[in-house]
């Protein structure tokens, strides 16, 4: 069964002048993790406020739980957590107060509220902060209060907007780690990033938005194998080059060098071809600096479905004009 | 719906807490009232003859009480600009409460505040030698008067800070309204020194009426004001009750619309 269905959402901004979704479509099956990967100005918030019930669509339609998102928000509300970029907590106040606040508007009792506070704190090992103003945490810390704070009734989707970004490497770690102990509770997550490690880690399935359209989906493995199988990578000493060209091209038909010491060859056989090569070399007594196969990274599959790398497009209005309604 | 009340008094008291975790806050929204009463009584208050006993400081007093619920529009304004724009308004929105509890909640924190900012001031003032001369009744009324003033204010805060988002621009624009209003008016000097067409805005100008209408419930003479045959300035109680009752019910719905139809 499918958790969300969004179905050729258009939004545009500036009475129709910026076209941030472009008739986009997606959906994520229940208890899955889809990660909705693009740059910046993609059109990724855009859609999950359209789905979290932040923000009409200018045409298309939109379910969670199978309750239509525009027609009744109301009820959507009830079902969905959501946590990131733009959903905030009140930083002047601790996580404690935040967290029973939000208890409240959950419409917990009193009592439920602190319970469920205290075990939101201790779960994201927040209990020693729990009295400290919100603006003293740290970045991770934050984003971990933040999404406590999304999990306060057990929500049926979770929408989580761009988790990690401005985190440091360890914050992010954290995060991700936290996130897959969620997914493992077996929650439906929709999550948006643009990092292409971070979809390739916690994500069943991935959706690559570019200009508010669909530009690529499946999982980490059919995106990679749309863009090439595994690469064949020998690194070796200059003088050795020409015989080592020699070597791969017995393996594969299209070998290539990627700079002057390095030689790149799509192979089919996996292992076995870079045991071949190996042996090969071992043979002709070339030692390589740097051998191994490579899978393309999610970089190299932005690359090839849009032409560009996955960088911050400026085609985002930074700031709204007056009057255009978002 | 039925858990309209909950959800205002979670958003009203998560204001409070506010108050108690940066006090300071509390404590410059206090010394600034303070700061002008003492300015005013001991800067002007020798150079303005008023004929009134007790001096300008009786006549100070409403002026300052009313310029200061005034500010509660920028406020209020400031205040939802900031959640907005530090994404707390989303996360709201993103809650299944009930519509509009969000803004009423902040309104009645901003009031609640007003509370204690007037009871501060109102002790400032005796301390300088302010003496409402009128029954507690009447005295009373004054303060609802501007409890309510402020009130009604705060939900053109609402509109403005929902309208305007940049919380910077934002507190510059209620002070683009506020202060020309409590200037343009009877609070500090006498209206027949202004130009004749000043003279005519400041009668009609709801912080006159109010200033009027509070010196009126304090005890004093109804004076003060431009050309004393004109309506507000005769009927400073029933003009001020008009203006809070059309601003209310103006941009009260209008304001809880356009919160429900705002998205950053």
């Amino acid at each position: 069964m499918k958790s969300v269905i969004a179905e050729h959402l258009v939004k545009t901004y500036r009475n129709g002048e910026v076209k941030a979704l472009d008739d986009l479509s997606l959906d994520v099956e229940e208890g899955t993790v889809l990660s909705v990967l693009g740059p910046n100005g993609a059109g990724k918030t855009t859609t999950v406020r359209i789905l979290a019930t932040l923000l009409k669509p200018d045409s298309g339609i939109a379910t969670v739980a199978g309750i239509d998102v525009i027609k009744h928000p109301d009820k959507v509300r009830e079902l969905i957590g959501l946590s990131g970029q733009y959903a905030a907590v009140d930083e002047t106040l601790t996580g404690w107060d935040n967290l029973v606040m939000f208890g409240r508007l959950y419409h917990l009792g009193k009592a439920a509220s602190i319970k469920r506070a205290e075990d939101l704190l201790e779960r994201f090992s927040l209990t020693d902060s729990a009295r400290r103003p919100i603006k003293t945490y740290s970045g991770g810390m934050r984003r971990r209060l933040d999404l406590a704070a999304s999990l306060i009734v057990q929500p049926k989707v979770l929408f989580l907007d761009e988790p990690t970004t401005g985190l440091d490497p360890r914050g992010r770690q954290e995060m991700w780690e936290v996130i897959q102990e969620l997914v493992k509770g077996g929650v439906t997550l929709l999550l948006t990033t643009q990092y292409l490690e971070e979809a390739d880690q916690l994500a069943d399935e991935i959706t690559v938005i570019d200009h508010g359209k669909v530009i690529a989906r499946g999982t980490s493995d059919a995106l990679k194998k749309q863009v090439g199988g595994e690469r064949l990578e020998i690194t070796v000493e200059n003088v050795d080059i020409a015989k080592t060209q020699e070597i791969v091209s017995r393996i594969s038909a299209s070998a290539t060098h990627t700079d002057i010491r390095t030689i790149s060859a799509p192979v089919t056989t996996g292992s076995i071809a870079l045991m071949e090569a190996l042996r090969a070399l071992d043979e002709a007594k070339i030692h390589p600096l740097d051998i191994g196969l490579k899978r393309p990274s999610l970089d190299d599959v932005f690359l090839s479905l849009t032409g560009h790398v996955a960088e911050e497009v400026v085609t985002e209005p930074v700031k709204k004009k007056r009057g255009g309604k978002k | 719906m039925k858990y309209v009340i909950s959800d205002v008094m979670t958003i009203t008291k998560r204001q409070l807490l506010q108050l108690a975790r940066i006090p300071e806050v509390l404590v410059f929204s206090t010394i600034q009232p303070v700061m002008f009463v003492l300015l005013f009584r001991f800067v002007f208050g020798g150079s303005i003859s008023t004929g009134q006993p007790g001096g300008y400081v009786q006549l100070l007093m409403p002026g300052i009480f009313v310029q200061t619920v005034a500010f509660t529009l920028a406020a209020t304004a400031v205040g939802l600009a900031e959640d907005m724009k530090k994404g707390l308004i989303d996360r709201f929105r993103s809650l299944p409460i009930s519509r509009g509890a969000v803004v009423i909640g902040r309104t009645f924190g901003d009031a609640l505040l007003n509370i204690l900012v007037l009871t501060v001031m109102a002790a400032a003032g005796y301390a300088v030698g302010w003496r409402p001369t009128a029954g507690s009744l009447s005295i009373a009324l004054a303060f609802l008067f501007l409890f309510m003033f402020g009130y009604a204010l705060s939900w053109i805060g609402i509109y403005v800070g929902l309208a305007v988002k940049e919380a910077r621009t934002v507190q510059s624009v209620g002070f683009l309204v506020t202060f020309p209003l409590t200037f343009l008016s009877n609070a500090f000097a006498p209206t027949t020194g202004m130009p004749k067409a000043l003279q005519y805005f400041a009668e009609w100008n709801p912080v006159s009426t109010m200033v009027a209408a509070c010196r009126q419930l304090f005890g004093l003479k109804n004076e003060f004001g431009a050309t004393a045959s004109s309506w507000p300035s005769q009927h400073p109680l029933e003009t001020s009750l008009l203006y809070m009752v059309l601003l209310m019910v103006v941009f009260i719905p209008l304001s809880i619309r356009k919160y429900k139809n705002t998205s950053n």
